[in-house]
């Protein structure tokens, strides 16, 4: 993958698939530690700890269409090639959580990337998802709950590009106020 | 600097397109609808799916076709991606792959509108089922 938005597009999927109906994604960016994280966690059916011992292993999938299963193992991989760190806790029933940290200053951390067309590609995509991403700098805290922007312009996210593009630019507008990374 | 867009603009926006939309939905009739499901897991994201669905969404507004442009999981042709499958009202659902705009404007112009048939058609035997 090529930045942090398309991780987030990607295991969000995992979540869907796992009959998650909240979503919640945080990313911090701490210079002053050196640290960047991403946290999602949802309330999707949980792994049994042998399915979670075998989730990063890229030759296991829970999918029967393919053999393979990359996801996970390649924000494991992106995560520690900085020198970070990657953890991923579930139990069935009690939904899953993953931590990836990255080393802020280090070049192989991936950037941010269209984080505002990815948050709106899931909340048109998933109707019944709720999804919370909270991004968190040393100036501030931008918050995007899926659930205010359906309220605020119903079913107009499928069938208006103009209204696409306002959502998008209010998501990148709200991030750079915070001095969000690109 | 300019005033960062809000909830409370957004809201303002929809309601000045009210009656924009009205005439769209009194034509809105579910089977002569279009059908556009991209495929969208780890593979087709890494293989820019995203903007294939992005360019699927504002063609059909733009060119006024009545469809719904959605995103599925793998169907298992991660060589071929970007895929997408295409269910035109009265025929079998077709899958596309190695989909890029030049060739997603193809299918659209081609197969959509025209049902002609266009060169990257995955030969399978496949029906959708809902997940």
């Amino acid at each position: 993958m090529k930045n942090i938005a398309l991780h987030i597009y990607d295991l969000v999927e995992n979540s869907t698939r796992a009959r998650a109906s909240h979503v919640t994604i945080l990313v911090r960016e701490e210079p002053v530690g050196d640290s960047y994280c991403l946290e999602i966690v949802d309330d999707g059916r949980g792994m049994t700890p042998e399915v979670l011992r075998k989730a990063t292993d890229p030759f296991y999938t829970s999918r029967t269409t393919r053999k393979v299963g990359l996801g996970l193992p390649l924000i494991r991989m992106n995560a520690e090639r900085t020198g970070g760190s990657f953890t991923l806790t579930s139990a069935p029933g009690s939904g899953t959580r993953l931590e990836a940290y990255f080393v802020m200053s280090h070049p192989d951390r991936l950037p941010l990337g269209e984080i505002d067309d990815v948050l709106l590609m899931l909340t048109n995509s998933y109707p019944n998802l709720h999804l919370v991403y909270e991004h968190t700098t040393p100036k501030g805290k931008y918050r995007y709950d899926s659930e205010e922007i359906r309220e605020a312009i119903g079913d107009l996210l499928a069938s208006s590009k103009e209204v696409r593009d306002y959502v998008r630019e209010m998501i990148s507008d709200n991030l750079k106020a915070i001095g969000a990374e690109p | 600097m300019e005033k960062i867009k809000s909830l409370d603009d957004l809201k303002k926006l929809r309601e000045g397109m009210q009656a924009k939309i009205k005439l769209r939905e009194s034509g809105n009739n579910a089977e002569n609808i279009v059908r556009v499901k991209v495929s969208m897991s780890t593979c087709g994201i890494a293989s820019g799916a995203k903007e294939i669905m992005n360019f699927m969404m504002d063609e059909m507004e733009r060119q006024a076709i009545e469809a719904v442009v959605t995103q599925t999981g793998c169907m298992g042709y991660c060589y071929a991606e970007p895929t997408i499958e295409v269910t035109v009202p009265g025929h079998d659902p077709i899958v596309f792959g190695d989909v890029d705009k030049v060739r997603a404007s193809e299918i659209i112009e081609k197969y959509i509108i025209h049902n002609e048939l266009v060169e990257g058609i995955l030969p399978v035997n496949y029906r959708s089922i809902d997940i």
